[in-house]
């Protein structure tokens, strides 16, 4: 047999299909291509939804058209032609499901590909899947486990119609309508998303999950997501992606937040997987998205992320530590290979008194990718004795990759405590020779490695999820030797 | 702003006429002025401006061509010189090189100014090979190359242990009027010679001072050069200290800066590694007070494989000081086997004190060993408790601590003189009476 080498692995990475890249034929109901005010009117007809949400939108449209595309990012891109894409798709035959057995037997056999069928889903451990195809809810389930409860968990659009109290008094508030460009085109043009409220002292019995797809071509994905967790309240929310091989870049440019009022806490979970375009660097996902999250007193908001697709990826999962003693987490694993790029990273923005933020970012990039690392620790003059550690490792696989760290540190108080690290190596050679001479071939050699690189952030993931993020990280870096 | 900026445009023709017009930095100088035209001063908008403004400082009627207003005597720069040592001194006075005061030499290496070398034949072919060749095309360093015309200029031929160091010390006694001073250093240190330099800017008077200086260091190959910086001048005079460092295979380039005074202090640093085998160490000590600004920018540009670099920047910030670190490591594709290091730690001594600091590693090689730290913390409380319970009061138990944090930047000083000089800045600084001498 013959040696296994990183050379192999890299061919082997090179020419790996993305196994999950295929197109459910379903109709849709699309609206024509463009942007203007009549499309934002008619995306907020299509939803029959009040005049207020039609005003908002409006508003952030008016806003947007004065802004610019932002160009800071360490990632090169031809920019999408934002007039060129339908801003509304949902399947066309939406029936309300009772059960299962009336659900469109493609989009059935869809999840089956993922290998996550809503049926299997619902059997295990008690996860409740939101799903979204192409921006519509088309089926929810646990429904009446979670409503006992007093939790409200719906699409965005059931949210606006339903509760717009909760709607009127969250939406915007962490993530103004003007915070960035890309946020602003959500603001006025965003499809549908979930709305999660957990009410005072409840503790959410279950996962919470939805799964996002793109699923047709030329379609933008907006979604908007909004989690308020009450006082002493907890949930734990998971969010994955998976998207069908495109020739043309689509778009993906979603908004999370997230409300942690006192004593709440809020886990959000990302495993993301949209197409990262070919190895010749042909097509893929650009996902541009903004995600902030509100701590409110002694409450905590932790992120986990596993990056895995997209052509370009631009995104900044960040917390605003508004309480006291409240505590803001951010754990990342983000993997490019081939042409891929990702400018990745959190803020931690300090403001009240014993704040904590912890920060732990694993990049890791094979093929032709770059990988870069963006944070920013700022410490307000108010935040006595908030403390912050972050460490950053990127692993280089082949040589014609780039690993990039721009950590900002900000710091206007005396008694703050701040420690960040940041390392960048390849997979050592002694590493590997190590475990060769304890019987371990370099192919496992190499899996032991990079399992162990990211191992500190993929214990952060719930039971359920951690499977499908391993098998992730398989498919878009290890290959054969995970 | 903008005012300071027409003024420096519409100088430039008056200045250009006294010199030599057919020279080959005319050309250099006619180039850039039109840069600087273009580039105007950097603003916050900038990326590497983000945290430090020139507004501030902008905002004065400097003086370009002061007239030397009095004659200076040794006593009067006494205390600024390093003068308990043998050392070749380039002193300037207003912008002005003073000969009196100075000692310099042309006895096997040439250790003199650079108007001379920019006016004398035999002198071409090393500006035409260096002058102006690794400094920034950025609006601030060109529009002191337009403005370029003194300076110090060292050449060290091959094989030369320069048997002292060199002092380059530009002093200001301007009485009664703001003056803009644009220094140019060129240096160039051939195969395998060795040499020691010590710079330092410092205002006499209570005047307004802008300082914009460059420096081009040129290490060829096997050579050492160690750099020492001290900054602690005045608080009505600022510095922007552009220094330019190409380093060839197996040379060692050392600097360290220690930045005690001035108002605002922007340190732009780059070293380009173009050899294998390249040794770069850049250390620098920040104490700093009321109303001060301190920005360290270093670039550590690694071209080819089997380069060290090494960084550690420590800071101590009091008052409404503002310090600011921006590290940045290039490692191209070819540079495999680099190792690069660089630490920043920082106390904030006071709440009203501001850190910004940005350690930024951008590397597309693979088989490297890359790693930053950087921290922000206060001293110890236990330690501090430690030494108090041993009858230490807490005035000289705090510089006590503050000195061992910054001893380790002060450890691979070479010449012991300026270790001396340092801890004695730092005791004033830290208002105790303690000697340091360890």
């Amino acid at each position: 047999m013959s040696k296994y080498t990183e050379d192999d692995l890299k061919k082997e990475l090179e020419t790996k299909e993305y196994e999950y890249g295929f197109y459910t034929d379903i109709e849709s109901d699309k609206l024509p291509v463009g942007l203007n005010e009549e499309i934002i009117v008619a995306i907020s007809k299509k939803k029959e939804e009040p005049e207020w949400m039609t005003d908002w939108r409006l508003d952030a449209f008016k806003k947007w058209k004065e802004m610019k595309e932002p160009e800071w990012a360490n990632v090169k891109y031809e920019k999408p032609d934002l007039q060129k894409i339908s801003y509304y798709s949902a399947p066309s035959n939406k029936p309300k499901y009772n059960s299962l057995d009336e659900v469109d037997p493609e989009l059935l056999e869809t999840f089956k590909k993922l290998g996550i069928s809503v049926d299997e889903q619902k059997k295990l451990a008690g996860v409740a899947v939101d799903v979204v195809i192409d921006s519509v809810s088309v089926a929810t389930s646990f429904k009446d486990t979670l409503s006992e409860k007093g939790i409200i968990f719906c699409s965005m659009n059931e949210a606006i119609k339903k509760h717009p109290e909760l709607i009127k008094k969250y939406i915007g508030t962490v993530i103004p309508k003007t915070d960035n460009y890309y946020a602003a085109l959500n603001s006025a043009v965003f499809s549908d998303g979930s709305f999660c409220y957990i009410p005072k002292g409840v503790k959410c019995p279950m996962e919470l999950s939805t799964y996002f797809r793109i699923n047709e071509a030329g379609t933008g994905q907006f979604e908007r997501t909004l989690v308020v967790a009450d006082k002493g309240s907890y949930v734990s929310y998971l969010e994955g992606c998976s998207a069908p091989s495109r020739d043309e870049n689509q778009l993906h440019a979603a908004v999370v937040e997230l409300i942690a009022l006192d004593d709440a806490e809020i886990k959000y979970s990302t495993v993301q997987n949209w197409f990262p375009g070919d190895s010749e660097g042909n097509g893929g996902v650009f996902n541009f998205v903004t995600k902030r999250g509100l701590c409110e007193k002694n409450a905590k908001i932790s992120w986990t992320q596993v990056e895995t697709g997209s052509a370009v990826t631009w995104k900044y999962p960040s917390c605003v530590l508004k309480g006291k003693n409240s505590v803001g987490e951010f754990y990342s694993i983000a993997v490019t290979n081939n042409f891929q790029q990702a400018d990745t990273g959190t803020k931690m923005i300090h403001l009240g008194e014993n704040t904590k933020s912890t920060i732990i970012s694993k990049g890791i990039s094979a093929g032709k990718s770059q990988n870069s690392y963006r944070g920013l620790v700022r410490i307000n003059p108010r935040a006595k004795n908030s403390r912050n550690f972050s460490q950053c490792d990127s692993l280089l696989i082949g040589n014609e990759c780039g690993a990039h760290t721009f950590p900002y540190i900000e710091t206007k108080n005396k008694s703050a405590k701040i420690e960040h690290e940041a390392t960048t190596s390849k997979i050592g050679e002694d590493q590997i020779f190590y475990c060769n001479q304890r019987g371990i071939d370099t192919e496992k050699a190499i899996a032991l490695i990079v399992n162990g690189f990211s191992k500190e952030v993929l214990n952060k993931l719930p039971m359920e999820f951690a499977v499908e993020a391993q098998k992730l990280l398989e498919i878009s870096l290890e290959g054969s030797v995970g | 702003m903008s005012q300071l900026k027409e003024k420096l445009l519409s100088s430039f023709i008056a200045f250009e006429e006294q010199k030599n017009v057919d020279s080959y930095v005319h050309g250099i100088r006619t180039k850039s002025i039109k840069k600087f035209e273009k580039e105007g001063f950097p603003t916050k908008k900038m990326e590497s401006w983000k945290y430090t403004s020139l507004k501030k400082v902008l905002d004065y009627d400097y003086k370009l061509f002061p007239t030397v207003t009095e004659a200076l005597e040794f006593k009067d720069i006494k205390d600024f010189l390093i003068d308990d040592i043998e050392s070749y001194k380039i002193i300037f006075v207003d912008g002005k090189y003073c000969s009196h005061l100075s000692e310099t030499t042309h006895d096997g290496m040439d250790i003199c100014i650079l108007s001379s070398a920019l006016s004398q034949s035999k002198y071409d072919l090393v500006i035409e090979n260096y002058f102006d060749e690794i400094a920034k095309k950025d609006g601030i360093t060109s529009l002191n190359t337009a403005f370029s015309s003194e300076g110090s200029y060292i050449h060290i031929p091959k094989n030369v242990q320069v048997d002292k160091p060199i002092q380059i010390v530009y002093f200001s006694t301007g009485k009664n009027e703001s003056v803009l001073y644009q220094p140019r250093n060129l240096i160039v240190v051939d195969e395998n010679s060795h040499v020691e330099i010590i710079e330092r800017h410092q205002s006499l008077s209570e005047n307004r001072i802008l300082v914009n200086s460059v420096s081009e260091i040129y290490c060829n190959q096997r050579s050492i050069v160690q750099h020492y910086k001290i900054q602690d001048d005045n608080r009505n005079a600022s510095l922007i200290d552009n220094t330019f460092i190409s380093q060839q295979r197996n040379s060692d380039y050392t600097l360290h800066t220690f930045s005690f005074g001035g108002e605002l202090t922007r340190n732009n640093l780059s070293i380009f590694q173009n050899g294998e085998r390249i040794e770069s160490t850049i250390k620098g000590i920040t104490i700093i007070g009321e109303n001060q600004h301190v920005d360290h920018n270093t670039l550590i540009h690694h071209k080819e494989p089997n380069c060290n670099s090494y960084q550690d920047y420590k800071g101590i910030f009091g008052e409404n000081s503002v310090g600011v670190f921006n590290g940045q490591v290039l490692v191209e594709k070819e540079a495999q086997k680099t190792n690069a290091f660089q630490a920043n730690n920082n106390i904030l001594i006071s709440d009203k004190a501001t850190i910004n600091t940005k350690p930024q590693l951008e590397i597309f090689a693979d088989d490297v060993k890359c790693s930053h730290g950087c921290t922000v913390g206060q001293l110890d409380k236990n330690a501090l408790f430690y030494l108090r319970s041993r009858g230490i009061p807490e005035k000289e138990a705090t510089a006590l601590l503050m000195f061992g944090f910054a001893n380790k930047v002060l450890s691979s000083v070479s010449i012991p003189e300026v270790k001396t000089r340092i801890n004695d800045i730092i005791a004033k600084k830290l208002g105790v009476k303690i000697g340091f001498d360890i």
